[in-house]
């Protein structure tokens, strides 16, 4: 019996419990969304505090005779499993907080089936990293994917909500058959779905080959890996912003945790071809790339830290992709660097994506608008809230101190170490990779100036934007636990390189893999303390110490006096704040560089038009290429169904009786 | 005691580098006025206009927040703790293992974003235009100076700037072909990051020409001081950050007086060197119009990726 486990398990049925018994209460009395969320986050802390007691404990299974009979449900909680448990309980804590105030001013027939199924999402998603069996797995995700499609359309039922729902729903499900197969091709004997029958058994090359790239395409299917991911644009803005918060946050990174099981678990016995690895990699670098381009040209706020989640599991991707291919060249300790920028940017994802989900949250509240073009000047009146999302833009931007550098960091330095693979072609490649890489992250600063520019700084570009009312106390409480965890795990990222160093030994296989990521609780360094090293402690303490100093001596020495007056702008007296640049005009310079990337439709009126309308929409590509066409193919098919419809049962008799010729003819 | 030393002469290198920024560019100003035939104001005019304006009262525009009065200081701030990092006079360096150069290039993204969003602070047009025209020319510079820095990174196999320093002084002078791309990519960066001619024009306010100084037009005071010491002393980073990727030579290894001396005499002819070429490429250019400056960084990205490529071949 392994305690950790049957404890976890015994958490998602409280959730379960929890979620029927509160959804029925939320239905029939009103003004209980707080202690009811409350009780939810209770669930999370004890999960929270079972993984960190549970850290050095050895892997436990536990075989639950629930299901299909002579199918029991297989469940084990390994380092990889337990440490996306946690990610779990700690984005889920803030979330949880943060909700129990958001959502209570929803109607209560929303309000039960909003918790209801949030309840059920969080139980499905430990289901699914702790699942054993293919089969537990798949129901597991299929309770995922359903459970957070009513959330998705929970809110309001517009036309465009049930359209990103059902694209949702679609896009879920085409991954989800991929990974059925997937699991399939990998169970050896028909009757046993265990991983652990998967992990033993032999299969030839082109099955193992075939079975990555299934998992790989149903994976990427969850995760927004190009060309499935125009879910995610869909998805998130309908959705409301908790619901958005932990989908991005933790949802995605269930994809990232199928494909780590598979590719590195499930598989590695297998023969996988050197190619698989490259696959992966440009497969996360085009992610990467064309999430943020598309990015920086949103003007729904919402949209864009989708498409931003788009290129984090992008560079996740890369990672992985990274780590195969050094794997496959058998360079464990450089495949473990790879391996732990992944895993690091997962949990930094989870932190600064959530954040910046629940600070959209605020401001939709605040304001009722999505759109960038109506927002601007905000730091005024939710200052909780733009000094959080502050913190949140400078994590995702990737600047030192904070936690997201730190990812791409590790990620850098992986890089660096490609030379040492023996393949004269992907030595070229990789730095290539490299540096697209580099220009992503260029461009996500842009993006995140763009984000946080447009909706806080500014001169508010509607009226009543000055109306607008900072967070209530528990929604500031959700919003500063993660904003200290991204301070925290940026200032001390030791705690976590700890798990993830055991988490990557055992995931490769080598329990003796010496990673030195730390040589001290104050430097952190790739492999040795030559190679390079960081110490964001040190750095923060220099930058606070040197601006301390400066402002003394200013104060000191020369005049400190300041003076309030109307804005210069060059003396130019008549602004406006419908002068500053709106969304669309801050991302043109990307529009314009990207252009033939992109799908985009403008309308720019003649000189001398008397009623002059412009208009600009900008879409990727994919929706048109790849979608539509497919989509005209079904629908034609349809119609030639539809001809054998003729509504005279004489017809229908004489198909059935065809039928049993052909199929006579055919056992014959 | 040896610890107690060098922490010592970082101290001292720090002051002396932060207190003689505003020196390079009025060496600079004074180059470029006599290339003109003109006579100059001294290179001591930097000092004069920071002092000026810290006696000054600083004018805040009404609805300033306090991220806008906050960014000068941190500004400064980020360019000092480079200066700490980057091994000037000496290649051991106390403080550089705090950051390493990909941590280096974060340092500047961080003072960038902040001055970005300064900009976009009081609501003004100048004030997002020059924060996104910023931002455009270093989403394609920053990863050329990755690139950059990757280069280096490969040949010496270390990202760790000391280091780098150190393994390039042991070899006698080279030329290699790869750093040679590396160079003259890291020398646009430098021109786009410091918003020298032909990017952007330092000495401009016109508006259709200005990216830096549209940013920081609602500065003014002591903020104003902060900002302009600030980019004087990024300039200077940039400077020893070329001379300690592409011309090590001159820097010494230990910490003794004779060779401190001449080092400090060596860096510091490098460095005035470096001012009169930039201030001689400056009067000989012209302004390139804001969308030809995309052009300008992707080439220099591009010569970087070369020079990665090129350095590869020469590793196997």
């Amino acid at each position: 019996m392994d305690y950790p486990l049957i404890l976890t398990l015994g958490v998602t049925l409280y959730w379960i419990i929890l979620g029927i018994s509160g959804g029925l209460l939320l239905r029939y009395t009103t003004n209980n969304t707080r202690i009811l969320f409350l009780l939810g986050v209770f669930g999370c802390i004890t999960l929270l505090l079972i993984g960190i007691f549970s850290l050095n404990s050895t892997p436990g299974n536990v075989t639950l005779p629930i299901g299909i009979p002579g199918f029991p449900l297989h469940f084990c909680r390994d380092n990889l499993s337990a440490f996306f448990v946690l990610l779990l309980s700690v984005a889920s804590i803030g979330i949880g907080m943060f909700s129990s105030h958001y959502f209570r001013h929803v109607d209560s027939r929303t309000q039960s089936l909003l918790f209801f199924n949030y309840h059920w999402f969080l139980a499905s998603m430990v289901w699914v990293f702790l699942a054993a069996d293919a089969y537990g797995f798949l129901t597991a995700w299929e309770f995922m994917a359903l459970s957070s499609y009513f959330l998705i359309v929970a809110f309001k039922s517009s036309p465009e909500t049930s359209y990103a729902g059902f694209l949702y729903l679609l896009i879920a499900h085409l991954g989800a058959i991929a990974i059925l197969f997937s699991f399939t091709i990998m169970s050896p004997s028909q009757p046993d779905f265990t991983f652990e029958a998967m992990r033993h058994g032999l299969l030839s090359p082109t099955k193992a080959n075939f079975a990555f790239i299934l998992a790989l395409a149903g994976f990427g299917a969850k995760a927004g890996l190009l060309p499935l991911h125009i879910w995610l644009p869909e998805a998130h803005p309908a959705a409301p912003s908790p619901v958005s918060a932990l989908m991005s946050g933790v949802m995605l990174t269930t994809a990232i945790y199928g494909m780590l099981r598979v590719f590195f678990d499930l598989l590695s016995n297998q023969d996988i071809a050197i190619n698989c690895g490259l696959i992966v990699l440009i497969a996360g670098l085009l992610t990467a790339l064309l999430g943020v381009i598309l990015a920086a040209m949103q003007t729904d706020m919402k949209r864009l830290l989708a498409y931003s989640s788009i290129e984090n599991m992008g560079i996740i991707v890369l990672a992985i992709g990274l780590a195969l291919l050094f794997n496959s060249a058998h360079l464990s300790l450089f495949a473990a660097l790879a391996l732990v920028a992944a895993l690091f940017h997962c949990f930094n994802h989870a932190l600064f994506k959530s954040l910046l989900f629940l600070c959209t949250g605020n401001v939709l509240h605040a304001t009722g608008e999505r759109n960038l073009g109506k927002l601007g000047g905000l730091i005024a009146h939710m200052p909780w809230v733009a000094g959080f999302a502050l913190i949140g833009t400078l994590a995702m931007a990737g600047v030192p101190p904070l936690n997201g550098f730190f990812s791409e960091w590790l990620l850098m330095q992986a890089f660096l170490f490609s030379p040492n693979i023996p393949i004269p072609y992907l030595n070229m490649l990789i730095p290539v990779a490299a540096a697209a890489f580099a220009l992503s992250i260029g461009l996500a600063a842009y993006v995140m100036v763009k984000f946080y520019g447009i909706i806080f700084l500014g001169k508010p570009r509607e009226t009543k934007l000055k109306h607008a009312e900072d967070a209530a106390f528990l929604e500031k409480l959700g919003l500063g636990w993660f904003a200290v965890w991204c301070v925290l795990t940026g200032l001390f990222p030791f705690p976590i390189l700890h798990i993830l160093n055991q988490l990557t030994a055992n995931l490769l296989n080598q329990p003796n893999l010496a990673l030195p990521q730390q040589s001290s609780w104050l430097f952190l360094t790739p492999t040795q303390f030559t190679r390079g090293s960081y110490s964001p402690f040190l750095l923060f303490c220099f930058i606070i110490l040197i601006v301390a100093l400066l402002y003394i001596m200013i104060r000191w020495f020369y005049n400190g006096q300041s003076r309030r007056s109307p804005a210069w702008d060059c003396g130019y007296g008549l602004q406006t704040a419908r002068m500053q640049d709106t969304a669309e005009g801050f991302g043109q310079p990307i529009t314009h560089i990207f252009s033939p990337f992109l799908y985009v439709r403008s309308k720019v009126p003649a000189a001398f038009d008397n009623t002059p309308v412009y208009s600009s929409q900008t879409d990727d590509r994919f929706w048109n290429v790849l979608y539509w066409p497919v989509l005209q193919l079904i629908l034609m098919g349809a119609k030639l169904v539809s001809k054998l419809q003729q509504g005279r049962i004489s017809y229908y008799l004489l198909y059935s009786f065809l039928t049993l010729l052909l199929l006579l003819w055919w056992s014959a | 005691m040896s610890i107690l030393v060098s922490i010592s002469f970082q101290f001292f290198q720090s002051v002396l580098l932060i207190a003689s920024a505003p020196l390079l560019m009025g060496w600079m100003g004074q180059n470029r006025a006599w290339l003109s035939n003109k006579t100059g104001a001294g290179i001591l005019q930097p000092y004069r206009v920071i002092h000026k304006l810290l006696l000054k009262e600083t004018v805040l525009a009404k609805n300033a927040s306090f991220l806008f009065c906050s960014v000068p200081y941190i500004y400064f701030a980020v360019m000092c703790l480079i200066t700490m990092i980057i091994p000037v006079f000496w290649s051991q360096m106390a403080f550089s293992a705090i950051a390493d150069v990909i941590t280096l290039i974060g340092l500047f993204a961080l003072a960038r974003i902040f001055l970005a969003l300064a900009a976009m602070d009081i609501g003004t047009a100048f004030g997002s235009m020059g924060a996104r025209r910023e931002m455009l020319v270093s989403f394609l510079a920053e990863p050329a100076f990755l690139m950059v820095f990757f280069n280096l990174a490969l040949m010496n196999q270390t990202t760790s700037l000391t280091q780098i320093v150190t393994t390039m002084l042991s070899h006698s002078f080279l030329i290699n072909p790869s750093l040679a791309f590396a160079a003259i990519a890291f020398f646009m960066v430098l021109l786009a990051e410091n918003a020298r001619l032909p990017v952007d024009n330092p000495t401009t306010h016109l508006e259709l020409t200005m990216i830096h100084e549209a940013m920081i037009l609602e500065y003014s005071g002591r903020h104003l001081a902060l900002i302009e010491w600030a980019n004087q002393l990024k300039l200077l980073n940039y400077f020893a950050i070329a001379i300690a990727l592409f011309c090590p030579w001159g820097i010494t290894n230990t910490l003794e007086m004779t060779p401190l001396i001449s080092s400090i005499v060596i860096v510091v002819f490098k460095l005035l060197i470096i001012g009169s070429g930039l201030s001689l490429f400056e009067v000989l250019s012209a302004k390139v119009r804001l969308f030809r400056a995309p052009e300008f960084l992707t080439s220099a990205f591009i010569l970087a990726i070369l020079g990665v490529l090129i350095q590869l071949l020469a590793l196997r």
